[in-house]
């Protein structure tokens, strides 16, 4: 339904075409994210972790759901939050590159988390001074969420990388992996800046609390300047095809079936 | 009131005051001591045409007991002849403890769930020391996080404060 203008978000237009790959392409990062964190079931190193990772991807699936059943609203073809999720190929998922990264260890997951949970307080933040008031409304809620998970994050960071030799030397391994998907977060399109109310130029911040957490964890940025990017187009790395071929066989091979 | 008002409510609901009452009742199923009123989940009851919309709000983004309490929401009403009814989730205002009532802090406490509010102040539900540990910021639910007494051992969940 492109063309119409719904909603006028920071004086600028946004048609219902862009608003919906803007709200896709977060709820992409939340599902993809809690996919992973629901890998570590049962797999956690101790069984409050195991809970802790669990809530995590209770809260970014419940993001997720909030805003597909808002996309497939704005979209109005007649779909709903599951057929956003479970029958979009990978090249339609536009979820940013940092989410898909395989769990690798503990250490890695918590990275990739610490990561992710401050890009996610600078979003929240600005996403819930938008005029459009759902979405706001969606984001001031989740920005909750996004506190209290940085919160424990980034005290694992710390813990870790100011641990033993062994913590340190895997958690530093971790921010080498997983540096070069931390750009990408802050890239945003023109829908992104009416909407979004221009994220890009959050990044210093974001750089400011990483390096926080960094420091105190007694870790270093990586000197590679090499950053990836392609997400929000389509162009995944290797690891999203297995992610999304595990969370989808039910409904590709049982096309409609419901609990 | 008249006596005639009071007799006819006795049969069915019919005012939004009294269909809100009865939704009131209902206890959250992760903490059934306390109902999804005195929790902050239930908002607002309205009539839009010969329909019951009945809109609530997640404790968190992703509470997984929201589509049970759309499910008791919907069977209360319908247990009271109310068959043409709807629920809707709004994420706006969000939810926050400080919607809880001190007498529903009352009941959790006595229910073995040291209520919200500052870290500091929570105490052991049953022996009231205040030498307590955090074991992990998630707990058994979305809406806890997990304890234990260094007086007594005992471990017991705290309801965040968000």
């Amino acid at each position: 339904m492109a063309g119409l203008p719904t909603a006028e978000l920071t004086g600028q237009t946004v048609d219902d075409e862009g608003l919906f790959r803007f709200l896709v392409g977060h709820a992409d990062d939340n599902l993809v994210l809690a996919q992973r964190l629901g890998e570590w079931v049962s797999r956690a190193p101790e069984l409050e972790e195991d809970l802790a990772l669990a809530n995590l991807a209770l809260d970014h699936l419940g993001q997720a759901r909030a805003l597909f059943t808002y996309a497939a609203e704005v979209q109005g073809e007649g779909k709903d939050e599951d057929d956003l999720a479970f029958l979009r190929t990978e090249q339609e998922f536009t979820n940013k590159l940092l989410v898909e990264q395989p769990n690798g260890d503990f250490a890695q997951t918590m990275v990739r988390q610490m990561f992710f949970d401050a890009y996610q307080l600078i979003l929240w933040e600005q996403l819930s001074e938008v005029a459009d008031s759902r979405l706001a409304g969606i984001a001031a809620k989740a920005n909750k969420e996004a506190t209290y998970h940085f919160r424990h994050s980034s005290g694992w960071v710390v813990r870790l990388g100011d641990g033993t030799d062994e913590s340190h030397r895997r958690t530093q391994r971790a921010v080498e992996r997983l540096w070069r998907f931390t750009a990408e977060l802050f890239e945003s399109g023109e829908v992104d800046a009416a909407i979004g109310r221009g994220i890009a130029d959050q990044a210093e911040r974001w750089l400011s609390i990483a390096e926080g957490v960094l420091d105190e964890a007694t870790l270093t940025i990586p000197d590679d300047p090499f950053q990836r990017s392609g997400g929000r187009a389509g162009a995944h790395t290797e690891h999203l095809g297995h992610l999304l071929s595990e969370m989808q066989w039910m409904q590709r091979t049982y096309p409609g079936l419901e609990w | 009131m008249t006596e005639m008002v009071q007799s006819s409510a006795a049969q069915l609901p019919s005012s939004l005051e009294e269909i809100r009452a009865l939704l009131a009742e209902i206890p959250d199923p992760e903490i059934p001591v306390i109902t999804i009123e005195e929790l902050g989940i239930l908002r607002r009851v309205d009539r839009d045409g010969g329909r019951i919309v009945v809109t609530i709000t997640p404790t968190y983004s992703g509470c997984p007991a929201m589509e049970m309490i759309c499910g008791q929401i919907i069977d209360t009403l319908a247990a009271n002849g109310i068959e043409d009814a709807q629920v809707k989730t709004v994420y706006s205002p969000a939810w926050t403890t400080d919607w809880m009532s001190e007498a529903a802090k009352a009941k959790l406490d006595a229910y073995g769930v040291a209520p919200p509010g500052s870290r500091e102040a929570v105490l052991c539900p049953r022996c009231r020391s205040n030498d307590v540990r955090t074991v992990s910021s998630f707990g058994s639910t979305a809406c806890k996080a997990l304890m234990v007494c260094q007086a007594c051992l005992e471990p017991f969940d705290w309801f965040k404060a968000i």
